[in-house]
Protein backbone atom coordinates (compact mmCIF):
# COMPACT_ATOMS: atom_id res chain seq x y z
CA UNK A 1 0.00 0.00 0.00
CA UNK A 2 1.42 3.25 -1.08
CA UNK A 3 0.01 7.08 -2.14
CA UNK A 4 2.12 9.45 -4.33
CA UNK A 5 2.57 12.93 -3.36
CA UNK A 6 -0.11 15.32 -2.49
CA UNK A 7 -3.09 15.33 -0.13
CA UNK A 8 -4.10 12.04 0.63
CA UNK A 9 -4.75 10.19 3.85
CA UNK A 10 -6.87 13.58 5.27
CA UNK A 11 -9.67 11.60 5.60
CA UNK A 12 -10.76 8.11 5.69
CA UNK A 13 -11.52 5.46 2.37
CA UNK A 14 -15.27 6.79 2.21
CA UNK A 15 -14.35 10.56 2.54
CA UNK A 16 -15.80 10.72 5.72
CA UNK A 17 -13.56 11.56 8.59
CA UNK A 18 -14.24 11.06 12.31
CA UNK A 19 -13.35 14.34 13.55
CA UNK A 20 -15.83 16.12 10.64
CA UNK A 21 -18.42 13.52 11.71
CA UNK A 22 -18.36 14.18 15.33
CA UNK A 23 -18.73 17.72 14.80
CA UNK A 24 -21.27 17.20 12.57
CA UNK A 25 -22.97 15.41 15.36
CA UNK A 26 -22.19 17.96 17.76
CA UNK A 27 -23.59 20.33 15.43
CA UNK A 28 -26.91 18.46 15.36
CA UNK A 29 -27.60 18.33 19.16
CA UNK A 30 -26.79 21.40 19.65
CA UNK A 31 -29.49 22.75 17.37
CA UNK A 32 -32.02 19.89 18.38
CA UNK A 33 -31.39 21.23 22.20
CA UNK A 34 -31.93 24.82 20.90
CA UNK A 35 -35.53 23.98 20.25
CA UNK A 36 -35.69 26.06 17.02
CA UNK A 37 -35.75 23.93 14.29
CA UNK A 38 -39.59 22.49 12.98
CA UNK A 39 -40.28 18.88 13.93
CA UNK A 40 -39.90 16.93 10.10
CA UNK A 41 -36.40 18.75 10.32
CA UNK A 42 -35.80 17.72 13.77
CA UNK A 43 -36.46 13.90 12.58
CA UNK A 44 -34.29 14.42 9.56
CA UNK A 45 -31.62 15.85 12.11
CA UNK A 46 -31.99 12.75 14.50
CA UNK A 47 -31.83 9.94 11.19
CA UNK A 48 -28.50 11.81 9.72
CA UNK A 49 -27.13 11.63 13.94
CA UNK A 50 -28.13 8.13 14.13
CA UNK A 51 -25.65 8.01 11.09
CA UNK A 52 -23.13 9.43 12.04
CA UNK A 53 -22.75 8.14 15.19
CA UNK A 54 -22.90 4.56 14.11
CA UNK A 55 -20.16 5.64 11.83
CA UNK A 56 -17.74 7.24 14.62
CA UNK A 57 -18.49 4.35 17.27
CA UNK A 58 -17.52 1.74 13.97
CA UNK A 59 -14.18 3.89 13.85
CA UNK A 60 -13.58 3.58 17.31
CA UNK A 61 -13.57 -0.28 17.24
CA UNK A 62 -11.00 -0.42 14.88
CA UNK A 63 -8.07 -2.35 16.85
CA UNK A 64 -5.02 -1.82 15.45
CA UNK A 65 -2.67 1.34 15.00
CA UNK A 66 -1.65 2.05 11.39
CA UNK A 67 1.97 2.65 11.41
CA UNK A 68 3.38 4.12 7.98
CA UNK A 69 6.71 5.39 6.85
CA UNK A 70 6.56 8.73 5.17
CA UNK A 71 10.26 8.88 2.56
CA UNK A 72 10.94 11.27 -0.06
CA UNK A 73 12.40 9.58 -3.99
CA UNK A 74 15.21 11.66 -5.82
CA UNK A 75 12.20 13.81 -7.89
CA UNK A 76 10.90 14.74 -4.69
CA UNK A 77 7.77 12.59 -4.28
CA UNK A 78 6.64 11.35 -1.11
CA UNK A 79 5.45 7.69 -0.46
CA UNK A 80 4.14 6.36 2.42
CA UNK A 81 4.90 2.52 3.01
CA UNK A 82 4.26 0.43 5.71
CA UNK A 83 6.83 0.45 8.51
CA UNK A 84 8.50 -2.55 9.54
CA UNK A 85 9.02 -3.25 13.13
CA UNK B 1 67.53 6.66 -17.20
CA UNK B 2 65.05 9.57 -16.32
CA UNK B 3 66.83 12.69 -16.92
CA UNK B 4 65.07 15.42 -15.63
CA UNK B 5 63.78 16.55 -19.38
CA UNK B 6 61.95 13.73 -19.89
CA UNK B 7 59.83 14.36 -17.10
CA UNK B 8 56.70 16.65 -17.15
CA UNK B 9 57.76 19.70 -15.35
CA UNK B 10 55.05 21.39 -13.93
CA UNK B 11 54.62 24.79 -12.81
CA UNK B 12 53.74 26.19 -9.43
CA UNK B 13 50.27 27.20 -10.76
CA UNK B 14 49.71 24.32 -12.20
CA UNK B 15 50.35 22.16 -9.43
CA UNK B 16 48.71 24.07 -7.15
CA UNK B 17 45.18 23.96 -9.73
CA UNK B 18 45.93 20.25 -9.47
CA UNK B 19 45.72 20.15 -5.67
CA UNK B 20 42.98 22.49 -5.28
CA UNK B 21 40.94 20.50 -7.63
CA UNK B 22 41.54 17.23 -5.99
CA UNK B 23 41.06 18.92 -2.46
CA UNK B 24 38.22 20.53 -3.29
CA UNK B 25 36.11 17.79 -4.64
CA UNK B 26 36.78 15.22 -2.51
CA UNK B 27 35.73 17.66 0.57
CA UNK B 28 32.93 19.38 -0.26
CA UNK B 29 30.93 19.33 3.20
CA UNK B 30 32.94 18.05 6.03
CA UNK B 31 32.09 18.44 9.72
CA UNK B 32 35.46 18.84 11.62
CA UNK B 33 35.53 18.45 15.45
CA UNK B 34 38.28 21.03 17.25
CA UNK B 35 39.27 23.03 19.02
CA UNK B 36 38.99 26.59 18.47
CA UNK B 37 42.42 28.79 18.34
CA UNK B 38 43.79 32.14 17.33
CA UNK B 39 39.99 33.46 17.07
CA UNK B 40 40.30 36.93 15.34
CA UNK B 41 37.17 38.82 14.22
CA UNK B 42 38.26 40.60 11.26
CA UNK B 43 37.38 44.14 10.90
CA UNK B 44 35.60 43.12 7.39
CA UNK B 45 33.12 41.05 9.49
CA UNK B 46 34.60 37.94 8.94
CA UNK B 47 36.35 35.45 11.33
CA UNK B 48 39.64 33.81 11.18
CA UNK B 49 40.15 31.07 13.47
CA UNK B 50 42.35 27.85 13.42
CA UNK B 51 41.15 24.85 14.34
CA UNK B 52 43.12 22.52 16.43
CA UNK B 53 43.49 18.49 18.14
CA UNK B 54 46.46 17.02 20.31
CA UNK B 55 48.01 16.13 16.77
CA UNK B 56 47.21 18.68 13.34
CA UNK B 57 45.43 22.00 13.12
CA UNK B 58 43.52 23.29 9.94
CA UNK B 59 43.19 27.01 9.46
CA UNK B 60 39.35 28.14 9.17
CA UNK B 61 37.27 31.28 7.77
CA UNK B 62 33.61 31.96 8.27
CA UNK B 63 32.12 34.74 6.12
CA UNK B 64 30.52 38.03 7.71
CA UNK B 65 27.22 36.89 5.82
CA UNK B 66 27.60 33.43 8.00
CA UNK B 67 29.12 35.21 11.28
CA UNK B 68 25.56 37.33 11.54
CA UNK B 69 24.08 33.85 12.42
CA UNK B 70 26.00 32.67 14.73
CA UNK B 71 24.38 31.92 18.49
CA UNK B 72 27.63 32.31 20.14
CA UNK B 73 30.85 33.99 20.35
CA UNK B 74 33.69 31.68 19.43
CA UNK B 75 36.61 32.25 21.50
CA UNK B 76 39.78 30.59 21.91
CA UNK B 77 39.76 26.82 23.55
CA UNK B 78 35.88 25.94 22.87
CA UNK B 79 34.94 22.90 21.66
CA UNK B 80 33.29 22.91 18.14
CA UNK B 81 31.88 21.28 15.64
CA UNK B 82 32.44 23.15 12.26
CA UNK B 83 30.75 22.37 9.40
CA UNK B 84 32.67 23.56 5.77
CA UNK B 85 34.04 22.66 2.58
CA UNK B 86 37.94 22.38 2.40
CA UNK B 87 39.40 24.81 -0.51
CA UNK B 88 42.97 25.98 -1.52
CA UNK B 89 43.64 29.69 -1.63
CA UNK B 90 46.61 29.55 -4.24
CA UNK B 91 48.27 32.64 -3.40
CA UNK B 92 49.64 31.44 -0.43
CA UNK B 93 49.50 27.64 -1.27
CA UNK B 94 47.55 26.50 2.26
CA UNK B 95 44.11 25.14 2.35
CA UNK B 96 41.54 25.74 4.73
CA UNK B 97 38.53 25.38 6.08
CA UNK B 98 35.42 27.42 4.44
CA UNK B 99 33.02 27.09 7.00
CA UNK B 100 29.94 27.97 7.06
CA UNK B 101 28.50 26.75 10.47
CA UNK B 102 29.92 26.39 13.81
CA UNK B 103 28.39 24.80 17.17
CA UNK B 104 29.53 24.86 20.62
CA UNK B 105 30.49 21.05 21.60
CA UNK B 106 31.32 22.10 25.34
CA UNK B 107 28.50 22.06 28.17
CA UNK B 108 29.27 25.68 28.85
CA UNK B 109 29.21 27.15 25.42
CA UNK B 110 26.09 24.75 24.30
CA UNK B 111 24.45 26.63 27.46
CA UNK B 112 25.65 30.26 26.63
CA UNK B 113 24.64 29.71 22.48
CA UNK B 114 21.46 28.27 23.47
CA UNK B 115 20.49 31.52 25.55
CA UNK B 116 21.44 33.70 22.89
CA UNK B 117 19.50 31.90 20.24
CA UNK B 118 16.67 31.79 23.11
CA UNK B 119 16.70 35.80 23.34
CA UNK B 120 17.71 36.05 19.75
CA UNK B 121 14.19 34.49 18.60
CA UNK B 122 12.02 35.48 21.73
CA UNK B 123 12.73 38.64 20.36
CA UNK B 124 12.10 37.90 16.90
CA UNK B 125 8.58 37.05 18.19
CA UNK B 126 8.72 33.12 17.47
CA UNK B 127 7.27 32.05 20.55
CA UNK B 128 4.81 34.84 20.62
CA UNK B 129 1.37 32.97 21.82
CA UNK B 130 -0.52 34.92 19.32
CA UNK B 131 1.53 32.34 16.49
CA UNK B 132 0.99 29.31 18.11
CA UNK B 133 -1.91 27.10 16.52
CA UNK B 134 -4.60 25.04 17.97
CA UNK B 135 -4.27 21.73 17.80
CA UNK B 136 -6.77 19.93 16.11
CA UNK B 137 -9.74 18.23 18.55
CA UNK B 138 -9.87 14.74 16.97
CA UNK B 139 -7.05 14.17 14.75
CA UNK B 140 -6.67 10.45 12.80
CA UNK B 141 -3.07 11.33 10.67
CA UNK B 142 -0.42 12.10 13.27
CA UNK B 143 2.83 12.19 11.84
CA UNK B 144 5.84 11.79 13.95
CA UNK B 145 9.25 13.30 13.37
CA UNK B 146 12.33 11.20 15.13
CA UNK B 147 14.62 8.61 15.03
CA UNK B 148 13.18 5.04 13.83
CA UNK B 149 15.87 3.28 15.96
CA UNK B 150 14.77 5.48 19.27
CA UNK B 151 12.79 5.05 22.51
CA UNK B 152 10.61 8.16 21.73
CA UNK B 153 8.78 6.07 18.47
CA UNK B 154 8.04 2.90 20.77
CA UNK B 155 6.84 5.31 23.32
CA UNK B 156 4.51 7.29 21.40
CA UNK B 157 3.54 4.08 19.63
CA UNK B 158 2.66 1.96 22.67
CA UNK B 159 0.69 5.08 23.94
CA UNK B 160 -0.99 5.46 20.87
CA UNK B 161 -2.22 1.70 20.50
CA UNK B 162 -3.86 1.32 23.78
CA UNK B 163 -5.48 4.56 24.15
CA UNK B 164 -7.01 4.96 20.75
CA UNK B 165 -5.63 2.50 17.65
CA UNK B 166 -8.50 4.07 15.12
CA UNK B 167 -5.45 6.50 14.03
CA UNK B 168 -2.87 6.31 11.38
CA UNK B 169 0.71 7.11 12.79
CA UNK B 170 3.19 8.24 9.65
CA UNK B 171 6.69 8.62 10.63
CA UNK B 172 9.54 10.30 8.93
CA UNK B 173 12.65 9.05 10.05
CA UNK B 174 15.59 11.30 10.90
CA UNK B 175 19.13 11.71 12.93
CA UNK B 176 17.89 13.41 16.66
CA UNK B 177 21.65 13.62 17.51
CA UNK B 178 25.11 14.30 15.60
CA UNK B 179 25.90 16.76 12.92
CA UNK B 180 23.36 17.70 10.36
CA UNK B 181 21.00 16.41 12.86
CA UNK B 182 19.06 19.73 13.05
CA UNK B 183 18.83 20.21 9.32
CA UNK B 184 17.79 16.83 8.96
CA UNK B 185 14.85 17.72 11.35
CA UNK B 186 14.05 20.87 10.02
CA UNK B 187 14.00 19.26 6.85
CA UNK B 188 11.31 16.82 7.62
CA UNK B 189 9.39 19.13 9.06
CA UNK B 190 8.91 20.80 5.60
CA UNK B 191 8.41 18.23 3.98
CA UNK B 192 5.69 16.71 5.96
CA UNK B 193 4.38 20.00 5.19
CA UNK B 194 4.57 19.58 1.69
CA UNK B 195 3.23 15.99 1.91
CA UNK B 196 0.23 17.44 3.86
CA UNK B 197 -1.41 14.09 5.01
CA UNK B 198 -1.15 15.01 8.47
CA UNK B 199 -3.39 16.25 10.69
CA UNK B 200 -0.81 17.35 13.47
CA UNK B 201 2.97 16.78 13.72
CA UNK B 202 4.99 15.19 16.81
CA UNK B 203 8.40 16.02 16.62
CA UNK B 204 11.09 14.87 19.27
CA UNK B 205 13.61 12.28 21.01
CA UNK B 206 13.68 10.44 24.04
CA UNK B 207 15.61 11.10 27.06
CA UNK B 208 19.93 12.00 26.89
CA UNK B 209 22.32 14.57 27.60
CA UNK B 210 21.98 18.37 27.41
CA UNK B 211 24.51 17.67 23.90
CA UNK B 212 22.36 14.63 22.64
CA UNK B 213 19.36 16.75 22.53
CA UNK B 214 21.29 19.84 21.11
CA UNK B 215 19.83 19.36 17.73
CA UNK B 216 16.12 20.51 19.46
CA UNK B 217 18.07 23.77 20.39
CA UNK B 218 19.45 24.92 16.82
CA UNK B 219 18.17 27.81 14.71
CA UNK B 220 16.78 25.28 11.15
CA UNK B 221 14.55 23.40 14.13
CA UNK B 222 12.91 26.58 15.66
CA UNK B 223 12.19 28.04 11.99
CA UNK B 224 10.99 25.02 10.61
CA UNK B 225 8.65 24.77 13.24
CA UNK B 226 7.92 27.88 13.09
CA UNK B 227 6.85 28.15 9.69
CA UNK B 228 4.69 25.24 9.50
CA UNK B 229 1.82 25.07 8.64
CA UNK B 230 0.88 21.73 10.47
CA UNK B 231 0.31 22.41 14.84
CA UNK B 232 3.30 21.14 15.95
CA UNK B 233 4.15 19.37 19.58
CA UNK B 234 7.89 19.11 20.80
CA UNK B 235 8.62 16.07 22.71
CA UNK B 236 12.47 16.11 23.77
CA UNK B 237 13.91 14.23 26.38
CA UNK B 238 12.86 14.47 29.78
CA UNK B 239 10.24 16.45 31.57
CA UNK B 240 13.04 18.73 33.05
CA UNK B 241 14.55 19.42 29.58
CA UNK B 242 13.49 22.73 27.42
CA UNK B 243 14.80 22.96 24.41
CA UNK B 244 13.92 26.07 22.07
CA UNK B 245 12.04 23.85 19.93
CA UNK B 246 9.65 23.66 23.14
CA UNK B 247 9.43 27.49 23.30
CA UNK B 248 8.35 27.71 19.28
CA UNK B 249 6.46 24.66 19.36
CA UNK B 250 2.44 24.96 20.01
CA UNK B 251 2.20 22.83 22.28
CA UNK B 252 5.66 21.52 24.41
CA UNK B 253 4.80 17.66 25.59
CA UNK B 254 7.22 16.99 28.53
CA UNK B 255 7.81 13.48 27.15
CA UNK B 256 7.00 11.66 23.77
CA UNK B 257 4.71 9.36 25.81
CA UNK B 258 2.99 12.79 26.74
CA UNK B 259 2.64 14.14 23.75
CA UNK B 260 0.99 11.16 22.16
CA UNK B 261 -1.61 11.54 25.50
CA UNK B 262 -2.07 14.87 24.74
CA UNK B 263 -2.74 14.36 21.23
CA UNK B 264 -5.64 11.98 21.69
CA UNK B 265 -8.56 10.97 23.32
CA UNK B 266 -8.59 8.12 24.82
CA UNK B 267 -11.20 5.65 23.50
CA UNK B 268 -13.27 5.16 26.20
CA UNK B 269 -13.42 9.00 26.60
CA UNK B 270 -14.64 9.15 23.04
CA UNK B 271 -16.82 6.75 23.68
CA UNK B 272 -18.08 8.31 26.29
CA UNK B 273 -18.83 12.01 24.40
CA UNK B 274 -20.54 9.86 21.62
CA UNK B 275 -23.08 7.74 23.97
CA UNK B 276 -23.34 11.60 25.82
CA UNK B 277 -24.64 13.04 22.18
CA UNK B 278 -26.25 10.00 21.13
CA UNK B 279 -28.29 9.94 24.35
CA UNK B 280 -28.87 13.82 24.38
CA UNK B 281 -29.90 13.42 20.48
CA UNK B 282 -32.45 10.39 21.48
CA UNK B 283 -33.84 12.52 24.92
CA UNK B 284 -34.35 15.47 22.72
CA UNK B 285 -36.29 13.98 20.44
CA UNK B 286 -38.20 11.74 22.66
CA UNK B 287 -38.72 14.55 24.89
CA UNK B 288 -40.17 16.64 22.15
CA UNK B 289 -42.53 14.43 20.76
CA UNK B 290 -43.58 13.58 24.37
CA UNK B 291 -43.91 17.54 24.43
CA UNK B 292 -46.03 16.95 21.55
CA UNK B 293 -48.51 14.60 21.99
CA UNK B 294 -49.32 16.37 25.06
CA UNK B 295 -50.19 19.07 23.57
CA UNK B 296 -52.43 17.79 21.50
CA UNK B 297 -53.84 15.80 24.17
CA UNK B 298 -54.52 18.99 26.18
CA UNK B 299 -55.58 21.10 22.70
CA UNK B 300 -58.47 17.58 21.93
CA UNK B 301 -59.98 17.90 25.80
CA UNK B 302 -59.44 21.95 26.20
CA UNK B 303 -63.06 24.01 25.71
CA UNK B 304 -61.97 26.20 22.72
CA UNK B 305 -61.49 22.95 20.77
CA UNK B 306 -64.23 21.12 22.09
CA UNK B 307 -66.72 24.21 21.80
CA UNK B 308 -67.37 23.95 18.10
CA UNK B 309 -68.67 20.23 19.00
CA UNK B 310 -70.52 21.79 22.02
CA UNK B 311 -72.22 24.64 19.39
CA UNK B 312 -72.89 21.78 16.99
CA UNK B 313 -74.79 19.60 19.36
CA UNK B 314 -76.26 22.65 20.64
CA UNK B 315 -77.51 23.86 17.58
CA UNK B 316 -79.05 20.18 16.98
CA UNK B 317 -80.68 20.79 19.84
CA UNK B 318 -82.06 23.70 18.76
CA UNK B 319 -82.61 22.85 15.54
CA UNK B 320 -84.60 20.22 17.20
CA UNK B 321 -86.45 22.17 19.04
CA UNK B 322 -87.37 24.44 16.62
CA UNK B 323 -88.78 21.82 14.18
CA UNK B 324 -90.52 20.88 16.72
CA UNK B 325 -92.36 24.33 18.08
CA UNK B 326 -91.95 24.90 14.01
CA UNK B 327 -94.35 22.05 13.28
CA UNK B 328 -96.60 23.21 16.23
CA UNK B 329 -96.75 26.49 15.44
CA UNK B 330 -97.90 25.68 11.65
CA UNK B 331 -100.27 23.41 12.99
CA UNK B 332 -101.54 26.24 15.56
CA UNK B 333 -101.66 28.78 12.89
CA UNK B 334 -103.20 26.31 9.74
CA UNK B 335 -106.02 25.60 12.52
CA UNK B 336 -106.05 29.03 13.59
CA UNK B 337 -106.41 30.90 9.86
CA UNK B 338 -109.10 27.87 9.12
CA UNK B 339 -111.06 29.14 12.07
CA UNK B 340 -110.54 32.43 11.24
CA UNK B 341 -111.78 31.56 7.44
CA UNK B 342 -115.56 31.44 7.69
CA UNK B 343 -115.84 34.87 9.52
CA UNK B 344 -113.32 36.66 7.33
CA UNK B 345 -115.54 35.07 4.39
CA UNK B 346 -118.50 36.39 5.94
CA UNK B 347 -117.37 40.27 6.25
CA UNK B 348 -115.90 39.70 2.59
CA UNK B 349 -119.52 38.48 1.76
CA UNK B 350 -120.56 41.45 3.76
CA UNK B 351 -118.24 44.26 2.27
CA UNK B 352 -118.74 43.20 -1.68
CA UNK B 353 -120.41 46.05 -3.18
CA UNK B 354 -122.89 44.68 -5.38
CA UNK B 355 -124.90 43.27 -2.22
CA UNK B 356 -124.80 47.60 -1.12
CA UNK B 357 -126.30 48.04 -4.82
CA UNK B 358 -128.69 46.10 -4.44
CA UNK B 359 -129.91 47.68 -1.38
CA UNK B 360 -130.90 50.69 -3.25
CA UNK B 361 -127.26 52.06 -3.34
CA UNK B 362 -125.31 53.95 -6.09
CA UNK B 363 -122.08 54.37 -7.04
CA UNK B 364 -120.86 57.88 -9.01
CA UNK B 365 -117.80 57.56 -11.33
CA UNK B 366 -116.09 60.41 -12.98
CA UNK B 367 -113.81 59.54 -15.93
CA UNK B 368 -113.73 56.33 -13.66
CA UNK B 369 -112.68 57.77 -10.44
CA UNK B 370 -115.59 57.32 -7.71
CA UNK B 371 -117.15 60.55 -6.67
CA UNK B 372 -117.61 60.16 -3.02
CA UNK B 373 -118.56 64.10 -2.57
CA UNK B 374 -121.09 66.23 -3.99
CA UNK B 375 -118.35 68.96 -4.22
CA UNK B 376 -116.18 66.94 -6.66
CA UNK B 377 -119.13 67.45 -9.41
CA UNK B 378 -119.48 70.85 -11.08
CA UNK B 379 -122.44 71.98 -13.89
CA UNK B 380 -121.85 70.24 -16.90
CA UNK B 381 -119.81 67.43 -16.15
CA UNK B 382 -120.90 64.34 -17.16
CA UNK B 383 -120.89 60.97 -14.80
CA UNK B 384 -121.41 57.60 -15.12
CA UNK B 385 -124.21 55.95 -11.83
CA UNK B 386 -123.48 52.56 -11.34
CA UNK B 387 -126.87 50.41 -10.12
CA UNK B 388 -126.65 47.03 -8.70
CA UNK B 389 -127.75 45.66 -12.30
CA UNK B 390 -126.12 48.30 -14.64
CA UNK B 391 -124.98 51.80 -15.28
CA UNK B 392 -126.06 54.59 -16.97
CA UNK B 393 -124.56 58.07 -17.91
CA UNK B 394 -125.52 60.96 -16.53
CA UNK B 395 -124.52 64.98 -16.49
CA UNK B 396 -125.27 67.42 -13.82
CA UNK B 397 -127.39 70.17 -14.68
CA UNK B 398 -127.15 72.63 -12.17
Amino acid sequence: MSKKSGKSGKSSENGQSFEASLKRLEQIVESLESGEVPLDKAVELYEEGVQLSKFCGEKLRDTELRLKKLSKDAEGNFEVSDLES
Amino acid sequence: MNTIHEKKVLSVSEITARVKLMLESSFPQVWIQGEISNAKLHTSGHFYFTLKDEGAQISGIMWRSRVANLPFTPEDGMKVIARGSVTVYPPRGNYQLDCVQLQPMGIGELQLAFERLKKKLDEEGLFDPEHKKPIPEYPEHIGVITSVTGAALQDIRSVLSWRLPTLEVIVYPVHVQGVGAAEEIAEAIRDMNRFGGVDVLIVGRGGGSFEDLWAFNEEAVARAIYDSKIPVISAVGHEIDFSIADFVADLRAPTPSAAAELVVRDRSELLDILRNLWYTMQQNLEDRVHGLRERIENLVSSYSFNKPKDLLRQSAQRVDELERSLARSFVHLYKLAAGNHQGIHQRLVSLNPGRVLQRGYAIVRKDGQIMTSSHMLKEGDTAAIQFHDGEVPARVEK
